[in-house]
């Protein structure tokens, strides 16, 4: 145990100098990218804003299903198979009623893997819809799968319109990430403030162009829409001159008319066409803005506008006209989201957590320090060695990963300090009695060596296996915790069986003639 | 060398007593008072706010607060003298909540605090965060029975874990007693302790299960203390050394990490005794002797 070798000897202070370096790398710059890292600070410890966003996808099923049923109606209508009563019903089911004769065809078709009106997921033996058949009611609803699917297209939009949301307003290195299939994680370091980004975040922005009706009553074609100010209540028609999908490019821009501000846009070639084929028909009638289902203005159409560009008049200030056309140049999320999850630290906590983290640790490793030197003389100066060598080690290794430190993982670390001295002590305390036994010291050292080892072994894979669970179910500044402990575990191993061993073996070579006490 | 100095063994009885009326008054605890959930695990919103005008205080806070409709809403002191934690449990989702609640107190209080830490959490998300760490917790329960299960005769295997329940059922029964907050970072906590606890009692079952097969002739009521005895001055330094780091972060960590080094130093502590008077009366209760490790010994 106690014999190192000259190549394990150049292995040991090979790793000790890499990972020193790295350790110090947190405190300079270099050009060079591949060694030049850095810890990366958690949220708690840098400030900033974390939010978990959910996606309410009631809406997307609806428009699945209507869509869904339009398509039914239609493809059996080609196929000369009649059915009646086809709805979707408030539970999501599509149903409808075939002809006695023919429910066996129409089963067959929407259990024809081929056929494109009920997808097959090869990959999951599974229909998109389920079908069930009592008699000639046939009962439709989207499958595990067919759920599945719907939720993740519906996510995959929406991350694409989050992540252009939060590009436009420009925070520093902002982090976006799915978190199952219907959420979206949205970490913003540096940000103390998100009011801006929750409110960019919490529109759908899905803008419609409608006429008013003329009439006040309610039918069919027409719907009652509120203006954002609540002051009228407008019978606007449920047909859509224009879409914001129409929308290429939205500005804020100040009317030098009348001083107000305004949103212009511009539309794409069919927008354009749209628009100016039914302003000319509309003249003289009111053409509604409707955001997220409430008119922003309706203003009278005067002229046609066939130019493709337009704008939006309303009572905007300039930071909600930039906000809007930031909305609008981003697009419209697919289904609306829900902040279900923020935390929020002010970039002053972070610091201050820094520094109680750095303070306490240096206050923990004197005390362990001291302490160990006070019983264990000598041989405590090489686990204390050990102990600094290790905690170079493992900010080395932090660093070397670009970890994300956290202010539970300062604790981790200090929690790391205090533990790390176990093996040592367990070797220290087992050579003791060894060397009652035993006259050769070198023998009695070695023998220390060797029998405390499974018990170090022991004691170290328990907390290990905590560490390890830890990380994987553990959360945010908890997996920092887990990080730092599992990560000090390794090291202290290595700072004890490579460095403390090799120390003492120098120390004992050093020392062969004497007697020596720990 | 003196194996026997101290008859650790003579009061296993008496220590046996006093573990199992903590655990049963945890228990009780536990039971009808329950534990005080943070917002991590009961939804709802915490607010950590500094005073820089120094006339804010809990009273004028509270009044501010009073008519904001938000339910019950708790202020206290939190570290430094003016900082204050503000808790509520309001469910309904409002995006402008934070916005609403600044403009409301600096109408009220002018503008002299700052708003330091916001955290919101969403009933879903506090359920789905509080069955995670109940998952987080049994799992290590688990992979330490099974590693001990592999590792050890089975009746080392139950008085290591049954060291491990009295441990967390005892930290947790304080805070409960206590009514401390119990959030994720007591989650991981009760992690560490696990494995603490763990650690310490299989360095003393290593030492038991050697002097089993080096004194044959001795019975286990005393090897368990002449392996106590043997394991001793680890077991205190290891525990001095762990402590002393756990409470520099409780004395100078932060104000964030209080309750979490405090659940740690608890565990630390009941660690340290359950090894001893858990873990080693459970082998003289079972009567363990040189044959039960050597029949499973292949070598």
């Amino acid at each position: 145990m106690l014999y190192f070798s000259k190549l394990r000897i150049a292995f040991i202070l090979l790793v000790s100098i890499i990972l020193t370096f790295f350790t110090l790398s947190n405190f300079t710059n270099f050009e060079n990218n591949i060694i030049d890292k850095k810890i990366n600070l958690g949220l708690d410890l840098q400030g900033g804003s974390y939010l978990l966003l959910e996606i309410d996808n009631t809406p997307v099923i609806i428009k699945e299903l209507q869509n869904k049923s339009l398509q039914i109606k239609n493809l059996l209508k080609e196929k000369n198979l009649n059915i009646k009563n086809i709805k979707v019903t408030d539970d999501n089911f599509i149903t409808f009623i075939s002809e006695s004769e023919t429910i066996n065809e129409i089963e067959k078709i929407f259990n024809d893997k081929e056929e494109s009106i009920n997808p097959y997921y090869e990959r999951f033996k599974s229909f998109k819809y389920d079908i069930y058949v009592e008699e000639n009611l046939f009962r439709l609803q989207l499958s595990k799968y067919g759920l599945i699917d719907l939720k993740n297209s519906s996510l995959d939009q929406a991350i694409e319109i989050v992540r252009r949301r939060v590009d436009e307003v420009g925070t520093n290195e902002p982090n976006i990430l799915k978190r199952g299939n219907d959420r979206i994680l949205v970490e913003l370091p540096g940000l103390d403030d998100p009011m801006r980004i929750k409110n960019l975040l919490g529109k759908t922005a899905n803008l419609t162009f409608r006429f008013i009706s003329s009439t006040s009553d309610e039918n069919f074609g027409t719907e009652k829409i509120e203006f954002e100010d609540g002051t009228e209540i407008a019978n606007v028609s449920k047909r859509i001159v224009l879409s914001g999908e129409n929308l290429i490019d939205a500005q804020p821009r100040m009317d030098n008319q009348n001083n107000q501000t305004v949103v212009s846009f511009t539309l794409d070639r069919v927008g354009a066409k749209r628009f100016g084929k039914a302003t000319t028909q509309g003249v003289g009638q009111r053409l509604a803005i409707v955001l997220d289902g409430k008119i922003i203005s309706a203003p009278v159409v005067r002229e046609p506008i066939v130019s493709g560009a337009g704008q939006i008049t309303g009572d905007f200030t300039f930071q909600t006209a930039t906000d809007l056309a930031l909305l609008l140049r981003s697009g419209a999320l697919p289904a609306p989201m829900n902040i279900i999850e923020e935390r929020t630290v002010g970039p002053d906590l972070g610091e201050d957590s820094i520094k109680a983290g750095i303070f306490a640790l240096i206050i923990g490793f004197v005390l362990v320090i001291s302490f160990m030197i006070f019983k264990y003389r000598i041989f405590g100066l090489i686990a204390n060695t050990a102990l600094i060598l290790n905690l170079f080690f493992l900010v080395g290794i932090l660093t070397l990963f670009e970890a994300t430190l956290t202010l539970p993982g300062i604790a981790g670390i200090i929690l790391t300090v205090g533990m790390a001295v176990d093996a040592n002590v367990l070797i220290f305390e087992r050579i003791k009695e060894e060397k009652f036994n035993e006259k050769n010291q070198i023998v009695a050292f070695d023998s220390g060596y060797v029998k405390s080892r499974t018990a170090i072994i022991d004691a170290n894979i328990t907390t290990f296996i905590a560490a390890f669970i830890l990380f994987f179910l553990g959360s945010g500044p908890i997996k920092g915790f887990s990080v730092t402990l599992g990560v000090g575990i390794l090291t202290t191993l290595f700072s004890v069986y490579f460095i403390a061993r090799m120390l003492t073996a120098m120390y004992l070579m050093k020392n062969k003639t004497r007697e020596i006490n720990i | 060398m003196e194996n026997n100095k101290i008859k650790f063994n003579k009061f296993y009885k008496t220590f046996n007593l006093a573990s199992a009326l903590l655990v049963l008054i945890s228990i009780f605890f536990l039971f009808f008072k329950g534990l005080n959930f943070g917002v991590d695990f009961k939804g709802g919103t915490l607010i950590e706010l500094r005073a820089t005008d120094k006339q804010i205080n809990i009273s004028s806070l509270r009044n501010a607060f009073s008519n904001m409709n938000l339910g019950d809403v708790a202020i206290k002191k939190f570290g430094k003298e003016y900082d204050y934690l503000i808790k509520f449990e309001k469910k309904d989702s409002d995006q402008n909540l934070i916005q609403n609640i600044k403009n409301e107190l600096t109408k009220k209080l002018g503008s002299g605090y700052e708003i330091r830490r916001v955290e919101n959490v969403g009933p879903k998300v506090s359920a789905e965060l509080l069955k995670g760490g109940l998952i987080a917790i049994a799992a290590a329960l688990g992979a330490m029975l099974f590693y001990i299960w592999i590792r050890f005769e089975w009746q080392f295997s139950i008085g290591a874990i049954a060291a491990l329940f009295h441990d967390v059922i005892l930290t947790m029964g304080f805070f409960s007693i206590f009514s401390l907050e119990v959030n994720l970072s007591i989650v991981a906590a009760i992690l560490t302790i696990v494995g603490y606890s763990m650690n310490d009692t299989v360095v003393i079952f290593d030492r038991v299960r050697e002097n089993l097969k080096k004194h044959i002739d001795i019975k286990i009521f005393d090897l368990t203390n002449i392996s106590i005895n043997e394991t001793l001055s680890r077991t205190i330094i290891t525990s001095v050394t762990t402590l002393l780091a756990l409470l520099s972060i409780f004395f100078f960590g932060g104000e964030i990490l209080k309750g979490f080094s405090l659940a740690m130093i608890l565990g630390v502590i009941f660690g340290t005794y359950s090894s001893i008077y858990i873990a080693n009366p459970i082998l003289v209760l079972f009567k363990v002797s040189y044959k039960t490790v050597s029949k499973e010994e292949k070598d």
